[in-house]
């Protein structure tokens, strides 16, 4: 353990804290669904859920949401703000009861 | 990081003040020193070791935010180093309206250029919902809690826009996290005056509030078409620009999503408060002009 | 270097400028508000390059403000005393946890109630567990030399911590001396600018202030510990090249008079050592084996200078300008606490001149000489006869 000057640390630190196990539920983007508008991104309180360039299309980016699922907490606001409900929450597997 | 602040901080799921903190860093590029009193954002972002800021970031006590940004800004002042950023303050609605009034007085007064940004989720929630000067009436916090006797809060909620305005902060403005294009645009021009400035979100809490994770913006969202949370914005002093309502909704439709309020719809004096309260957005129509 | 009379709290606030500080903030409290009147003037001069200066609502602002801008890498000072310094208090135990070296000087003065603006160490001896040094003086040249030596502590990279100068209110800050004033190419000379190892700045984004949890949180007071264990050295150090620089030689992390051959020796700190001196001199030309220790630094504590100094003593008669309600005068505590097992002298801890009565020298020779006929302990001296009443 390293222990600084009057305790300061360093930046983004807290990515080691992998919190995408908090959640029963998880977010799964319908690629047909999505428009890649961001507003998802805007919202998203765990900064997990990022617009990513997917492919071209007559020299257009193709745009989507893409959910980091190591920090997604499962919240689901970014189902409910999707002008276009193209996120549905999911349970997750283990929560599943077979 | 487009958004200086990381993944992996401890907010509760679906909690409102990383929209409100990642949208302003957005908006000022990280070009920023932040200040953050005592509070669930300190507490979720500044563990040792742990820190989701991208920006430089302080805290120190729980009352005293303005002034650490106050000698953050006079530091930079006399290095000659003003240019490395905006000097931001994110505080709670307690350590804003309560406990760090006096050094906001005196940060206020004194005109530095600092953007102070008040994260108003209406009690102190760090520490499970204890009433605040911002908490609004008929609440039901830990301190104020329902009896047979009190139906939750009395008082009212402190008008802290006034209150900026009153010491002649030349930005002020109120905004929402149902709403980051406009806290985006707000952060923006806020650190276009020189001097203090002041912006109050609205930050829904889950636990306190007692509302669903993912109904933070919805019920962030209702506040704002009750007239309840009226998005404001002055500048040296004159209304310029409010968030005009289509069709204003009743205040219970905000009322009865939140545990806060349900014992509203069935206390003796609730019907009292809950008419208390749609006079209050009653008249925050007509004073800023909200219907459309 | 100009020798000139001046008033405690110009000395003070000539020797702040030539440190070239950045951001000075103060808030007014009698006696110390002179000290930052003095230094308003220079700043409405335009004496201070480089430097703001603030004017805060409260000396709980002014500790905030300070903190703010030492984070951010500039030199900072203030000076405040009595209910100023407690108000401040949760700040600068804060600012010492940061490691941020905060310049202070304490205009000493009692607590209220009942309120007193006059002269004791209540007020800095109720900082004394917050990793704060705490150095005090005897007199106004002191107090001046002490200003430059409090920021090359502060900011040596072994210690970063912050300073408090500890001067007598009135006894000290208002009093008329001669003293030889410091000029800015000695203090350039001695002082160089202050430089952080970390900072706030968007070049290099740190987070300042974290909170430890329980896994951590202990081995930062570990390092605290540390860094007033070492700056003890870097005092000493100090101490040497300014004796060297300017010829004033104060002494150590204490001082010590006639002490090579004392049976009695006789402990004091700040300007009531100037008046016990004079009690030893005389004792001594009548023949008494009675030496003078001088506790410069309380904090650190020179525990390992008091052992050697005082290993030989039969008695040791301190006296106290403040109490620790409930047990007794918090120098002697410290000392006994120090000398455990090192020494077996017994010590006599007398309270004196509380809210600034009066210490005649007849009452320092009589403490000195009652010592010899009265059980070890603790005692009020210079009170009058009063009864105790209701209202």
């Amino acid at each position: 353990m390293k222990i600084t000057l009057g305790a300061v640390s360093k930046p983004y630190t807290s990515l080691k804290m992998k919190t995408g196990d908090w959640g029963t539920h998880w977010p799964k983007v319908d690629e047909e669904l999505c428009t890649g508008c961001g507003t998802c991104e805007m919202f998203c309180p765990d900064m997990c859920i990022e617009v990513v360039k997917v492919g071209e299309e007559n020299g257009k980016e193709i745009k989507k949401a893409k959910v980091n699922y190591d920090y997604c907490k499962g919240c689901g606001i970014c189902a409910e703000v999707c002008p276009t409900k193209a996120i549905k929450m999911e349970l997750k597997d283990i929560y599943k009861v077979i | 990081m487009k958004f200086f602040f990381s993944s992996g901080h401890g907010a509760c799921p679906g909690c409102a003040l990383p929209i409100a903190v990642k949208n302003v860093l957005y908006a000022l590029e990280g070009k920023c020193f932040v200040v953050n009193p005592t509070g669930c954002l300190e507490i979720i972002s500044s563990q040792y070791d742990r820190s989701a800021w991208g920006v430089p970031y302080i805290h120190s006590v729980f009352e005293n935010a303005a002034a650490v940004a106050a000698g953050i800004e006079a530091a930079l002042k006399a290095l000659g180093r003003k240019d490395e950023g905006h000097v931001v303050v994110f505080a709670g609605d307690g350590a804003t309206a309560d406990i760090g009034i006096g050094c906001l007085s005196g940060m206020f007064d004194r005109d530095h250029d600092v953007l102070y940004i008040c994260l108003d989720n209406e009690a102190y929630q760090n520490t499970g919902n204890q009433q605040s000067g911002l908490t609004p009436p008929g609440s039901n916090t830990t301190t104020t809690p329902v009896g047979k006797l009190l139906p939750g809060k009395v008082g009212k909620k402190k008008d802290m826009v006034a209150f900026a305005l009153a010491h002649g902060v030349k930005y002020v403005a109120t905004a929402s996290v149902a709403y980051p294009m406009d806290i985006r645009r707000k952060a923006k021009r806020a650190v276009e005056f020189e001097g203090a400035k002041y912006i109050q979100i609205h930050c829904p809490c889950v636990t306190g509030w007692g509302i669903n994770s993912n109904e933070t913006v919805k019920v962030a969202k209702l506040a704002v078409e009750t007239a309840l949370y009226p998005l404001v914005e002055y500048e040296n002093g004159e209304l310029v620009r409010v968030r005009k309502i289509k069709q204003r909704k009743p205040v219970e439709e905000y009322l009865k999503v939140q545990r806060r309020f349900r014992h509203l719809f069935k206390h003796p004096k609730g019907k009292e408060i809950i008419e208390m309260l749609q006079k209050i957005a009653d008249e925050n129509a007509k004073r800023f002009g909200l219907d459309e | 270097m100009v020798r000139k009379v001046v008033r405690g709290f110009y000395a003070v606030a000539h020797a702040v400028k030539l440190c070239r500080p950045n951001v000075i903030c103060a808030y007014p409290i009698t006696p110390q508000t002179e000290i930052v009147e003095n230094l308003a003037a220079m700043y409405a001069n335009g004496e201070l390059e480089n430097c703001e200066y603030i004017t805060a609502e409260s000396e709980f602002g002014a500790a905030s403000i300070l903190v703010g801008a030492s984070a951010t890498g500039a030199r900072t000072f203030t000076a405040t005393c009595s209910q100023g310094l407690i108000l401040m208090s949760e700040v600068l135990w804060n600012a010492a946890g940061m490691r941020l070296p905060i310049v202070m000087v304490i205009a000493n003065r009692s607590l209220s109630a009942p309120l007193s603006i006059w002269n004791d160490h209540q007020d800095s001896m109720a900082m004394r567990d917050a990793c704060i040094m705490q150095v005090y003086v005897e007199n106004n040249q002191e107090a001046h030399d002490m200003i430059p030596q409090a920021y090359k502590i502060a900011e040596n990279r072994d210690v970063m911590l912050p300073f408090m100068v500890c001067m007598d209110g009135y006894k000290l800050t208002h009093a008329y001396e001669p003293v030889d004033l410091l000029d800015q190419e000695t203090v350039d000379k001695f002082l160089p600018p202050y430089d952080p190892p970390i900072k706030l700045t968007t070049k290099d984004p740190l987070t300042f202030g974290c909170y430890a949890p329980p896994h951590c949180y202990m081995e930062f007071r570990v390092v605290m510990q540390r860094a007033m264990e070492r700056a003890k050295k870097v005092m000493e150090d100090v101490f040497e090249e300014w004796a060297g620089l300017t010829g004033r030689n104060w002494g150590g992390l204490i001082a010590t008079d006639h002490m090579e051959d004392a049976e009695v020796a006789v402990v004091a700190m700040g300007s009531v050592v100037g008046l016990v001196r004079d009690v030893v001199e005389e004792m001594r030309k009548e023949g008494k084996k009675v030496g003078l220790v001088k506790i410069r630094s309380f904090r650190p504590f020179p525990v390992e200078d008091l052992r050697k100094a005082l290993k030989d003593v039969e008695r040791i008669v301190v006296f106290e300008r403040a109490v620790s309600f409930g047990h007794e005068g918090p120098v002697a505590m410290e000392l006994k606490s120090a000398l455990f097992g090192h020494s077996d002298a017994k010590v006599y801890s007398f309270a004196v001149g509380l809210g600034g009565r009066d210490i005649p020298k007849q009452l320092v020779r009589k403490c000195i000489e009652k010592s010899e006929e009265i059980e070890p302990g603790f005692y009020f001296e210079g009170v009058k006869d009063f009864e105790e009443v209701i209202v």
